[in-house]
This record gives structure tokens, sequence and C-alpha cells, in this order.
């Protein structure tokens, strides 16, 4: 494909709102996972919950699509100077030429949830609750067409925790296609009980914080996060290029992932193919790496067969724990992060280094001059997407 | 710069009074009223027994049309891209989950867990023929069908290669269906290619309108089937089926809805027209 310039990028999780809170964590190797409860949920373990997510006020104009997931895309689209930067390119391209295409996995879900336990004595949901702006699915990309005056092609791209790699493939083919001169990409998912609960029912939650790579490790820690990027045929400046994608799916289980990685082979060697690279050009590779003992060998099995054990490459998921629907597009811009700042990060909560996994795993931060990365996400249903993205030069 | 043409290949339809795409056409023509006859979801026979038995509606009803899509096409599913979009997933999955997490110390089924996710009828449909193509899954809330459309063009446009595109959306019980009340399951299947060949029925051109330079939507000139083209989001397909039911001795243009701002132009013409 031809490269896509990235002119904007922006991430907020656990490690913080914008990219100076989240670079300064990576580098401080410190993980925003914390041993808490989400609400009154019982269960043991540890999560990546977003500072003052509940204080965030969304303009009144907004205010229609105020829950969890909307407030948190807003916290997001904060930062970094990123709303000026779609302002100015909204003038350059006209409204209408600008794309919105977004990941979640379980978007306002949790409004409804709450309002469920509220319901009154009929039956009925509380007053004042409102499904098409919070719960429904498409909400996010919607809340954020409108706060940020786009009126271009929209949609939410729903596969689980390959979402918000995605839409950058999206975005591209429809640049390509020429509906479009821009697009604002990325994802938000936002804590809720059914993704708790959910994730606890298939045993695949960690009590203890998540060790991807680990011997020991006995599944996820579940996080929150929001991240924006701006993408544009052409920059005289970007900060990064979306050089290839690749998307495939297993065809195997709803949420097991194929035991060899048949399908993650697919994702990794067609993203390579759409950026022209060989294996050997990618410097790092951000892994999806939940620390569920079967992602976590498919994972290990599938690089091994692309790349061999050489490669440098991490989870960041120790440090953000799994943002679900929104790991696609925050690794994706931790990605951006380490070609910025020459910063391979490592991977956090390692122990004992699981000996069956034979990658090139790093425990410890590493710097080095970067011009490449290949950044994996895998979800339930089987969908896998693999991105590689480019230094700025 | 305009996208480049579709073929369609196959066809499938599932709605409340509209049986199957062959046992729909005196409706889709006009020649019978529109009998609003609640839709009966069919047993995914395709999958293995395990996922048979975790089946909800949402992939019933996804699988049935895509089923009957690709037997019209007689094609081989394992080879096709796939573009799934809905407004909702399963309504009555959701129900049942939101209930649970609202009792103290919920216990949620693992099954009902995994068959949650937006992307869950692609999900079973990929395991089902055995497919490692890429798939999406897509939502636009009332836009549903029209993304998965503009999608399918863009991919055509991009890859040419065929692909199966399923727009499917189903009702909530209440509390949500006051909420969000969508009167029945309706779903959409179409077989695209990229060339036209012997099987091809209509040639397919999209284009996205800003809606302040796009004419008026199309509806379907019987008021019981523009209540379901208004009143599901996969319902936007069926002026696009009813110009298929009719005929294309003229080149078919129509306007179909997407979102507030944005229309898709929509041209079928016979092949080779």
């Amino acid at each position: 494909m031809k490269p896509v310039a990235i002119t904007q990028h922006t991430l907020t999780t656990a490690l913080g709102a914008g990219r100076a809170a989240t670079l300064a964590a990576l580098r401080a190797e410190r993980s925003g996972l914390a041993p808490k409860q989400f609400l009154d949920a019982g269960l043991q373990g540890w999560i990546g919950e977003v500072d003052d997510v509940d204080a965030v006020v969304l303009p009144e104009r907004l205010r229609e699509f105020d829950c969890r997931n909307n407030r948190l895309a807003w916290l997001a689209l904060e930062q970094d100077g990123f709303i000026d930067a779609v302002a100015k390119a909204r003038t350059r391209c006209g409204a209408e030429r600008v794309g919105v295409f977004l990941g979640t996995s379980t978007s306002g879900l949790l409004q409804t949830e709450l309002a469920y336990r509220q319901r009154r004595p009929d039956g009925s949901l509380p007053e004042g609750f409102r499904y098409a702006p919070t719960q429904n699915t498409y909400s996010v990309a919607a809340f954020v067409s409108e706060a940020l005056a786009l009126a271009g092609p929209s949609f939410v791209v729903s596969t689980a925790c390959s979402s918000s790699a995605k839409v950058f493939g999206n975005a591209a083919r429809m640049m390509t296609a020429g509906l479009i001169d821009a697009a604002v990409v990325g994802g938000v998912d936002s804590l809720c009980l059914t993704t708790l609960y959910g994730f606890n029912s298939l045993e695949l939650l960690s009590s203890d914080i998540c060790r991807p790579w680990d011997a020991g490790r006995r599944g996820l820690s579940i996080g929150e996060g929001a991240s924006f990027a701006l993408l544009e045929r052409a920059s005289d400046a970007p900060q990064g290029w979306l050089l290839g994608i690749g998307e495939s799916n297993d065809g195997h289980h709803m949420s097991t992932p194929h035991p060899e990685g048949a399908g993650a082979i697919a994702a990794m060697h067609a993203a390579l193919a759409s950026a022209g690279l060989e294996p050997g050009e990618i410097d790092y590779i951000n892994l999806h790496g939940t620390a569920t003992p079967s992602n976590d060998a498919a994972e290990d099995r599938a690089v091994a067969a692309v790349f061999g054990t050489g490669t440098p490459c991490s989870s960041t998921k120790g440090a953000t724990g799994h943002t679900l629907g929104a790991a696609g597009g925050v690794e994706a811009m931790i990605s951006l992060l380490a070609l910025e700042h020459g910063l391979m990060p490592g991977g956090l909560n390692v122990q004992t280094l699981d000996p069956e996994l034979r990658l090139n795993y790093l425990r410890a931060n590493r710097e080095a001059r970067l011009g490449t990365i290949l950044s994996n996400s895998f979800g339930f249903g089987g969908t896998n997407a693999s991105l590689v993205l480019g230094a700025a030069a | 710069m305009s996208l480049a043409p579709m073929f369609i290949q196959g066809i499938g339809l599932l709605g409340p009074g509209l049986p199957s795409w062959p046992d729909s056409q005196a409706t889709l023509c006009g020649s019978t009223p529109h009998q609003f006859v609640p839709s009966v979801l069919p047993a995914p026979p395709r999958l293995p027994p395990a996922e048979r038995r975790r089946a909800g509606a949402v992939i019933r009803l996804a699988m049935a049309v895509a089923e009957e899509a690709i037997a019209h096409a007689g094609t081989d599913p394992q080879t096709l891209a796939t573009v799934f979009s809905s407004s909702g997933g399963e309504g009555s999955n959701c129900h049942s989950l939101c209930e649970t997490l609202a009792s103290p110390n919920p216990l949620i089924s693992p099954t009902r867990f995994t068959n949650s996710v937006h992307n869950a009828a692609s999900g079973y449909w990929h395991i089902a023929v055995g497919s490692r193509c890429a798939s999406t899954s897509l939502c636009a809330y009332d836009g549903s069908f029209g993304a998965g459309l503009i999608e399918a063009a863009t991919l055509m446009h991009t890859n040419a290669e065929p692909l199966l595109l399923v727009a499917y959306d189903l009702p909530y019980p209440e509390p949500l269906n006051t909420v969000r009340p969508l009167p029945d399951n309706l779903g959409v299947a179409l077989v695209l290619t990229p060339t036209p060949n012997e099987r091809s029925i209509a040639e397919l051109r999209v284009e996205a309108l800003p809606t302040r330079l796009a004419a008026a939507v199309d509806g379907c000139g019987d008021a019981s089937l523009d209540a379901l083209r208004t009143g599901m989001p996969a319902g936007a397909a069926l002026p696009l089926l009813q110009g298929l039911a009719r005929g294309l001795a003229r080149p078919h243009e129509l306007v179909i809805d997407y979102l507030p701002h944005l229309k898709l132009g929509v041209r079928l013409a016979a092949v080779g027209a």
C-alpha cells in the first residue's frame, strides 16, 4: 500500500492522559495496573483504570452522549492538541472528506448495566436513559464525529480485541478509493461489568497482575483506554507512517486462538506484503501478549514462524492492562512513541520467562534507533490484525 | 474518481413476511402486498454440533441469509472475505447479561459472554466454513447497512476480490425494546465479485453522497415494506432488492440511507449493459 501519513496522535490509559505521561511511565517501566475493584464488582484482580474519568464533563452540546466510554473519549481527544490538528485538517480537506473509523468492544454498555439496577417497578429503565448515544456500538464514532464537526463516512469496527487496529485499514482503503482525504482512527473501550465478569467466567482473568510471557502467567488484567490518530494522504511533517496492514480470521474457535497461530501468521505475512517489507526489516514487534496461557503460546509460535526468534519484542499489556477493543489503537500509538523516541518498552511483570516461549522477549527497556514496528492485535471470534508503522523520517 | 463496479452473484433475505429471496419476489415486485408475518430462524446446519448448541438468534439469522446467498451464487464460502454489519447484535443475549449483572454476585454464562461480542456472527461463520479470509464487523446504528455497503465497495475497489456482505438486526426484549424498538429480525446478504461471470445477476455501483447534494431517499412504495425500511437498519437494503426483483431492463438509480449527513447513491444495471 501507499504509506499513509500519521499527522497527530494521542492516547490515554491507566499510564496517564496524553503522550508525555505515557512516555514517562514507559521510560520508568511503571505499570498503571492496581489491585482494586471496579465499582462493586467482587472480583479479585488488577485493573487498569484511567484516573478521573468520572470527573470528565462533556461540553453542553455533546451532553446527550454522556457515559463512561464517551467521557474517556473526550478526555483523550483533549490531549496533545488533537482537536486543533483535526480542525486544521477539516479546513484543508472539508468536513465531508474526513472519515471517522473507531474501534470499540463494549461502547457505553456500562450505562445500561447500571440502568438495569435501577429498573422501575414495571420493569422499565430509569427516566433519562438514552440508548443510541450511549449503549449502541456506534455511539463513540457518532460522538467523535459530532465533537470534531466531521461529516465524512463513519462507522465503528467491533471485532473484539482487534477492533481499533483494523480501523487503520478502513481509513487507508477509503483514501485509496478516493472517498476521503483524511480520517480520524483509533478506539475507546472503558471498564464495564460484562467484560470483567465475562472474562472471569471464561477463567481468563488473572487474580494476580497480568504477566505476559511469564512461565506462571494466569491470564489477563483488564484495562481501559482511548487513542486517536489523524491520518492524511501526505504530510511535510508527519509524526509517523502507516506502512502496512494485514487482516485474517482463524476460523477455529470463538474464544481460543488457533494453537499454531495460523490466522495470526497470515495476518503478519499480509501486513509485511502490504508494507513491501521483509521480516528482517522489522526492528521491534509489539505483541498482542495478553498473558493468557494459550494466547502467548500461540503468538510465540506464530511470530517465530514469520520472523524467527531474533526480533526484539514485548507486550505492553503489563503496563496498560488489556484495553480490549481499544488495545490495537493504544498499542499503535505506543509503537509511534517507540519509533519517535527510539525506545523499545520492556515487558513488565515477568518473574520467570516461560522457557517454552522462544521469542527475543525484552524484559527491560532498550534504546535504539527504530525505523519500523509491527504491532499485533488478535480477538475473540478469531479476528487478527497486524499493523506496520514507520518512523517519521 | 468513482468506485469500481461490483457484480451481485447471490442474494439472501430473511425477515417478517420475507421468508427467502425467491419467496419474496412477488412482494418485492409489488404484485402481492407485504404482510408482516414474524420471521422464523432456522438452525445453522453447517456448524459443528458444539457450536450449533451455543448458536443464538444472531448466529441463526446471519448464517441463514449468508447460506442462502452462497447457495444462490454457487460459490465456495471458504474463499470469501466477509463484511458483517449490524446495529446491535443479539438483543435477547444482551438483556439476559444485563439482568444477571444487576443481581448480587452475578455468575454469567461463558457462552453468553462469548456470543455478546459484536463479531459473534462473523466468528461462527468463519468457523463453520473454515475460512481464514479477512472479516470485519461494523456498526453505524440506523446506518449499519450503508456502512457495510460502502465498506464492501471500498474493499472491492482496493482488493478486487469476491466478498460476502451480511447485514442483520434483531429486536431487544423489554425494557430495551422501548428505547430501541425493532419490530422483528431482518437479514440481507449479498455475494459480490469484482468481475462479471455467467452467474452475475446485476452490476452494482455505489457512491457517497453528502445529504445536502443528494435527492430524497427512495421509499418502497408499500407502507408495510416502508415501515421495515425505516424501522430496521438492514431494511435500508429493501429498495435495492426491489430493483433487483423487478428486473433491470433499464439501469435503476436510487438513494439509500446511511448517516444523517451522508447518503449512498446506488446504481443497478444489467450485466454488460
